[in-house]
This record gives structure tokens, C-alpha cells and sequence, in this order.
């Protein structure tokens, strides 16, 4: 069977809307347009309907209750409403104190939509502490217990991560924070709806995730916020009606709303199956790549990682040359070359792996609608392109000739 | 972003590749001069290696590079461009000729600047190896031409 080009394998990056969901959305913009907040008429009640419906499928899919859900734009506001919503309802001091209104904990490979909420909040007086990822970058319980202070008041640990895909620790660390009595926040967009969630076994306070992740629209989100043991409160960071039961105000994007509770379902329907699948493809493509090309390196855990998501450095090639070689493959690179700046991966860099290995990273993203012969068409030519660059490489060469080419005296330009 | 065609080109059929012995080698070859500038960490480097005959023209040039599609056009670019030039007509390639045939946007401009200074450090590498003096390019071991700056906004 030819391969329709071209691929796509940036699923961490978004997916394309699942069929099932379009269908039940599209009524949701034509004939049951209502808003969901007309209590007086059958517009609004029918459109409520569609907006319960999908709070109770996005409930299921994490064993949370459909009064636990609050409806987003997507998982950086799901992010911003947690951290800040959270440090707000949960200081020790009045704001006008000169810092010491508490503590927060977080990783340096979360992703921005974590990072700078935190950075926000500790230029209006928090602390925070940034733990440094292991090698393997797995965040593991004891690294927050180390990092823990009389006034911490708020740990937020990703669930998996969107570069490299590894798998924190992430029931550990809630059961700590239970124990201590701190609220604990997950981003899990790239979790949810690929890996079976239970937010009372695994202890978790707030969870974000995203409808575009999981194979719904995007521009819709949702957070998910406890209400007993802990009853989890939240200072609401957007004002207006008093929507969401005052958390969020503004009306709700209910076709988007539809479309992620019909992506829920799916998820709950598929995951299974998917996720096994998607391993087995994810494994030929690491165990052909390392067994046809020396010096590549996986990044992240080897085995404790999202089934779908797989980060592979090419040891003396650039990340962006590479991309070009490969042109018919929509992957993400590692380096931000293709921006103005020159900068690699902070996740990679703070993984420990080198400038030179971090700007040669692929990440491979798999997703439903992904086939074996794309893997083998991608395969082929990922080796294909390595060895032309390669070809062309004077590192190579130099590493081939038994030079250390960290110890060269670089001119920088 | 897009590339312009003659980028393509270069970068799927490069001109020139290679290089005329190992890293030992070269070094005793008198008539071989070698530029190697960039560094890995910023994502590119370039070695250019030029053969100068005894009437002073470069009878042949080589490239190795690792870098981005459009660093290797200007170091493929610069090989053809240097054959049969004479030393000083060599360094007078300017890094702006490179980005006018290879159609580069702004953000590739640092990539004609290494090729450009890689042609200076060959022909400076050559000289030195002949004893001759370098009469309009003394310390120009590694230029410092409007280079874009590696390390910009770190976090």
C-alpha cells in the first residue's frame, strides 16, 4: 500500500478532530445554538443538555464527579486558573507583605504554561522552588518531600511530559501532598485520554487537560478541581457572570464543550487498543532507528514513558538539516532553530543531554490515525537523511578520527 | 519555513563534499589550507579546506559542514565560487553575494557570515603554513562580522 504523504507524527502537538466527535458537535452550531446560561427557554435547555452530557463523559474518563469539571479554553488557562486560583485562595500572607506569602513547587521541564504562571507569582511574593529533573527524567516523589517547606502551599508536577514523554510520579507525589496537606496540581494534557486516570486512587487536587490532545477540537479545556477531602477552592482569575459555578465566568463554547466530552468517550472506548497498538509502532521505530544508526540516543526513561511519544537525538547532525532531509514527515525538532533564536530544548538541556545532541532531536508523536507503513516509510527515510548529513559532517568525521569534539576549543560566533 | 529553491538544491546535491585527508593529514599538507569555524553548540560549524596550487589559485575546495539547510548552501556555494580563484580573490567573496544567489531570509544571514569566515580562516591557515605574510588580513583568525549572537535570550 503507498503511503499518503505527508505523515503526520506531531500528535503531542495536536490531533486532527476523530470523526465521531465532528458529528456530534456540528448540531451544536446550527439547530441547538442556544447559550447554556437562557434558563428560559428551550434553546438554552437543550444546549445545557449538550454541556451536562459532556461534563459527565469528561467525569468519567478520570473517576471524578461531573460537578468536579470546569470548562476552559484549553490547558494553559486550565494551568493559570490552578496555580494562580490556588496561591491566591491558599497564602499565608496579606499581599502586602515583602514576600512570604508561601511556598510553591514545580520542575524546570513543565511546560511554559506552568513555568510562567509561577514566575508570575513569585514576582507578586511567593517563592518557588524549580526541581532539576534526573537524568531520566522521571520527577519522583522524594525530590519533592526534599524540596518541601513549613509554607508550601502548592506542588504542581506534570503528568507526562510534552517533549521527551516521560511518566512522573505523579500518584506518589499526591499521596504526599494529602498527607502534608498541600494542594497538588497536574498538567496532564498529554496523560489524559491515553492512559487510564483516576483522580481518587491517584490522589490528585486540580488536573488540566486539553480537547485538541485528544482527538477533540481545539480552543476548549477543562480543569478538574476536587470537592471533597480536600473541598479544593480557587480564587476565580476571570470575572463576569459567575459561570462555572463562579470559577470561570463567560459563556460557554458549547459545540467545543460537545466536541470534548464526545473525545472523552472516544478515549475511554479506544484507549486500550490504542494505547497497545501505538507501543508496538513506537518500538519498531526505536529498534530500527538504533539498530541501523550509531550514536542516538532516546531520550528520557526507557521504558517509564507515553506509549505514543518518542525523543531521539542524532548524535553530529543539526536538528533542522535533518527536518529538511525529511520533509515529508511532520515531526518536532528539539532545536528552536527554526525561530530567531539559536537556543536547543530547555527540556533536553535540562535533562543534561548536550547542546550539540540537543539540537539534533526528533520527536515523534504517534496518534490514532497513525499506520505501520508510515512507520517503515518514516524509518527509511530518517535513515536515509542521517547518513547524507552525516556524509557532511565534519563532527562526524572528527568523532570517526577519535577526537572528543566536547574538548575542542570552540570559537564562538 | 520555506526554503528558496537553490537552497534545496545545494542541500540534496552538495557541491564538493569532503575533504582532502584526515584531520592529521592535512595538517602536514603545505598546499592545503583548513578553516574550521562555528561551534556545535550554536548549531553549526563549518570546515572548508582549499588546495592552492604554486601559482597561488585555488585549484580545489572542500566542505564538511553541520548545520542548518542554508549553512550548507553557503559552504557548497563558497566551494564553487572558490575554485580557480586566486587567494586574494577568495577573501573577497563577501557574505552578502552568498545571501543574494542563495535567496536567504534574515535569520540565515549568520550562516553566509560563517561561510565567509571560513574562507578567511583557509586562506589564513594556508599562508601561515607557507610562511607568507598576511598582508590584509593579519588577525583574522576568526572574524567577528555581524554575527548573529549564539547564545540569545538564554533561560
Amino acid at each position: 500500500m503507498a503511503v499518503k504523504l505527508p505523515i503526520y507524527l506531531d500528535h503531542n502537538a495536536t490531533t486532527p478532530v476523530d470523526p465521531r466527535v465532528l458529528e456530534a458537535m456540528l448540531p451544536y452550531f446550527t439547530t441547538k445554538f442556544g447559550n447554556s446560561a437562557s434558563r428560559n427557554h428551550s434553546f438554552g435547555w437543550e444546549a445545557e443538555a449538550g454541556v451536562d452530557k459532556a461534563r459527565e463523559r469528561a467525569a468519567a474518563l478520570i473517576n471524578a464527579s461531573p460537578k468536579e469539571i470546569i470548562w476552559t479554553s484549553g490547558s494553559t488557562e486550565s494551568n493559570n486558573l490552578a496555580i494562580k486560583g490556588a496561591a491566591a485562595m491558599y497564602e499565608k500572607a496579606p499581599r502586602t507583605a515583602e514576600g512570604g506569602r508561601g511556598h510553591i513547587i514545580t520542575c524546570t521541564i513543565e511546560h511554559k504554561a506552568v513555568l510562567d504562571p509561577v514566575k508570575r507569582l513569585m514576582r507578586e511574593g511567593f517563592d518557588a522552588t524549580f526541581i532539576d529533573p534526573p537524568k531520566d527524567g522521571v520527577v519522583r516523589r522524594e525530590q519533592i518531600e526534599a524540596a518541601l517547606r513549613d509554607d508550601t502551599i502548592l506542588v504542581s508536577i506534570m503528568w507526562a511530559n510534552n517533549e521527551i514523554g516521560t511518566i512522573n510520579e505523579v500518584p506518589e507525589i499526591g499521596a504526599l501532598c494529602h498527607e502534608k496537606g498541600i494542594i497538588f496540581h497536574t498538567d496532564a494534557t498529554q496523560w489524559v485520554g491515553k492512559m487510564p486516570t483516576n483522580v481518587e486512587t491517584d490522589n490528585i487536587d486540580l488536573l488540566s487537560w486539553s480537547g485538541h490532545k485528544i482527538y477533540g477540537p481545539k480552543g476548549v479545556g477543562a480543569l478538574y478541581v476536587r470537592r471533597r477531602k480536600p473541598r479544593v477552592r480557587l480564587v476565580a482569575q476571570m470575572d463576569g457572570g459567575g459561570h462555572e459555578r463562579g470559577f470561570r465566568s463567560g459563556t460557554l463554547n458549547v459545540p467545543g464543550i460537545v466536541g470534548f466530552g464526545a473525545a472523552c468517550e472516544c478515549c475511554s472506548a479506544d484507549m486500550d487498543k490504542d494505547r497497545d497498538r501505538l507501543l508496538a509502532l513506537r518500538q519498531h521505530l526505536e529498534q530500527s532507528i538504533t539498530k541501523q544508526l550509531d550514536t542516538v540516543q532516546i531520550n528520557g526513561h526507557p521504558t517509564r514513558r507515553l506509549p505514543h511519544t518518542t525523543n531521539i537525538s542524532f548524535g553530529f547532525v543539526e536538528g533542522e538539516s535533518l527536518m529538511m532531509g525529511i520533509k515529508e514527515i511532520a515531526v518536532s525538532s528539539g532545536s528552536a532553530c527554526t525561530s530567531a533564536s539559536l537556543e536547543p530544548s530547555y527540556v533536553l538541556k535540562g535533562l543534561g543531554v548536550g547542546d550539540e545532541l540537543a539540537h539534533s532531536s526528533l520527536r515523534f508523536g504517534l496518534g490514532r490515525i497513525t499506520t505501520k507503513e508510515e512507520i517503515d516509510y518514516t524509518i527509511e527515510h530518517v535513515v536515509r537523511a542521517v547518513n547524507h548529513l552525516r556524509d557532511m559532517s565534519p563532527l562526524y568525521d572528527m568523532h570517526k578520527e577519535g577526537i572528543d569534539i566536547t574538548k575542542i576549543q570552540w570559537a564562538q560566533h | 519555513m520555506a526554503y528558496s529553491e537553490k537552497v534545496i538544491r545545494h542541500y540534496e546535491t552538495p557541491s564538493n563534499v569532503g575533504s582532502f585527508g584526515t584531520t592529521k593529514e592535512v595538517k602536514e599538507k603545505k598546499d592545503i589550507g583548513v578553516g574550521i569555524v562555528g561551534a556545535p553548540e550554536c548549531g553549526d560549524v563549518m570546515q572548508l579546506q582549499i588546495k592552492v596550487n604554486d601559482k597561488g589559485v585555488i585549484e580545489d575546495a572542500k566542505f564538511k559542514t553541520f548545520g542548518c539547510g542554508s549553512a550548507i548552501a553557503c559552504s557548497s556555494l563558497a566551494t564553487e565560487w572558490l575554485k580557480g580563484k586566486t587567494l586574494d580573490e577568495g577573501v573577497a567573496i563577501k557574505n552578502t553575494e552568498l545571501v543574494q544567489e542563495l535567496s536567504l531570509p534574515p535569520v540565515k544571514i549568520h550562516c553566509s557570515v560563517l561561510a565567509e569566515d571560513a574562507i578567511r580562516a583557509a586562506v589564513s591557515d594556508y599562508k601561515k603554513k607557507n610562511g607568507l605574510e598576511a598582508a590584509d588580513d593579519h588577525d583574522h583568525q576568526h572574524p567577528q562580522i555581524e554575527a548573529v549572537p549564539c547564545k540569545t535570550n538564554a533561560n
